[in-house]
């Protein structure tokens, strides 16, 4: 029941773009079409859902000052997720071109794109900061994955429709696409109620 | 030979180098322009104090990283550029979040998880592809801070408006903190500037003023970033977006 409550926290409540703003660059870069938002999506659930638990134990058994070095070595924290994070996101890339080349040409482009995709790395900050144990921090991997998910699907979903509306010129693109996420976090923020505080 | 001799002759500081400086505050900005770094700008605009130590965090880590990739550039093998990027800037951000934590504690810990998200802050990584791989070092060096700048400007625009109208406030939890509107609070020694809750004076026509508590919540900076872009495409024609 914790863990079902902390995936819709993560999910909903706390969303990765809604509440933290965090992945902002390939969410509005990659939203123009729900196909390709699609696959990304899929992409950052996966990776968020990896490395979060393999930065866990990196932290928990190397860094922290009863790991196996028996010192703080906090402050190599930054250096150590980002290469976690970036050769996690290389060997995806090798695995799904090997299992599923379809896959791989549809996604190609964004998967190198992941690494330096905020939601990632702020996921793993979050995890460290608030203090998660192993289970908690592959639920929460997976929901604010989930989170991200949804978020990019309904951006682009409406970037589609809103192509033909009559935007004015200074706000059509970029501008409109701010105002419509700012609208979806408020929208998210009601679903507040569902975790009972 | 030739054009190295011509090389040596340009100016430290001319017109292209104050174009580079010029530039991404209006024209070009990192944020409504080119759209990057907005990743981890929006979360900390809720106080002026806080945008003014991420804004400088900022121009730090994009000016040296800027720096040091440019002096590097050539004997970074193609391949491995990316990782490479990334330690230098992961290094800098290091020593940013030490010195902050040394210097002004309570700021580190309502940062903390913000100024690790610089490393993956789009227009360190994009400026470090775009311009340092390919420009000299002190060029690289101006770009960066150029940049910095122009991701600070906007972020500091956001944090004043929400700050104002969010909380009444401007510059909370600095030294020269100033309150601007709102009820004294004589029990806690709160005094604002305009007081409404004052019977006489200027903030008696102010009884009816509230703080505007959407302006605290996330999605607000959306709304302030959206019509800031909207001001500025109308203003500089040649940036609306025609597709």
């Amino acid at each position: 029941m914790e863990a079902l409550s902390l995936f819709i926290k993560a999910a909903f409540v706390e969303n990765m773009v809604l509440a933290y703003f965090l992945g902002m660059c390939s969410y509005l870069a990659v939203s123009k079409s729900v196909k390709t938002a699609f696959g990304l999506g899929l992409a950052v659930i996966f990776v968020l859902g990896i490395t979060m638990p393999i930065n866990w134990v990196i932290n928990e058994y190397l860094l922290s000052e009863n790991g196996l070095f028996q010192t703080d070595l906090t402050f190599l924290r930054f250096i150590l997720f980002i290469a976690v994070i970036a050769s996690m996101v290389q060997l995806v890339e090798m695995i799904i071109e090997k299992m599923s080349p379809s896959l791989y040409n549809s996604l190609g482009i964004f998967l190198p794109l992941i690494t330096v995709n905020c939601a990632i790395l702020g996921g793993s900050l979050f995890m460290v900061s608030r203090e998660y144990n192993f289970s908690d921090s592959v639920v929460f991997g997976l929901g604010s994955g989930f989170g991200w998910f949804l978020a990019i699907i309904a951006i682009a979903a409406i970037r589609e429709k809103i192509r033909y509306s009559a935007v004015p010129p200074g706000l059509r693109g970029l501008g409109m696409a701010f105002i419509l996420t700012g609208l979806m976090g408020v929208a998210f923020m009601s679903l507040m109620g569902l975790i009972g505080n | 030979m030739a054009e190295a001799a011509v090389q040596t002759k340009e100016p430290l500081f001319g017109k292209k180098e104050r174009k580079l400086l010029i530039d991404p505050l209006n024209d070009n900005n990192p944020i409504t322009v080119q759209v990057l770094g907005i990743c981890s700008a929006l979360a900390v605009t809720t106080l002026v104090f806080k945008a003014l130590v991420m804004s400088i965090a900022v121009v730090f880590v994009c000016a040296f990283a800027n720096l040091f990739t440019s002096l590097l550039r050539n004997s970074i093998p193609k391949q491995v550029r990316m990782i490479a990027q990334l330690v230098i800037i992961a290094s800098l951000v290091t020593i940013v979040e030490l010195v902050l934590k040394a210097l002004n504690y309570p700021v580190y810990k309502e940062l903390s998880v913000f100024i690790g998200l610089i490393i993956t802050n789009c227009i360190v990584m994009g400026r470090l592809e775009a311009f340092a791989m390919a420009n000299k070092p002190w060029r690289s060096f101006l770009d960066g801070i150029g940049n910095g700048l122009g991701y600070g400007l906007i972020l500091i625009v956001v944090a004043i408006l929400r700050e104002i109208f969010g909380k009444g406030t401007l510059m909370a939890g600095s030294p020269v903190e100033m309150k601007l509107i709102g009820p004294n609070n004589e029990a806690e020694d709160i005094v604002y500037l305009i007081n409404t809750a004052a019977e006489s004076g200027i903030g008696s026509y102010f009884s009816w003023y509230a703080n505007n508590n959407l302006m605290v919540l996330p999605a607000s900076a959306m709304f302030v970033i959206g019509v800031l872009i909207w001001i500025q495409r109308s203003w500089n024609r040649k940036l609306v977006d025609i597709s």
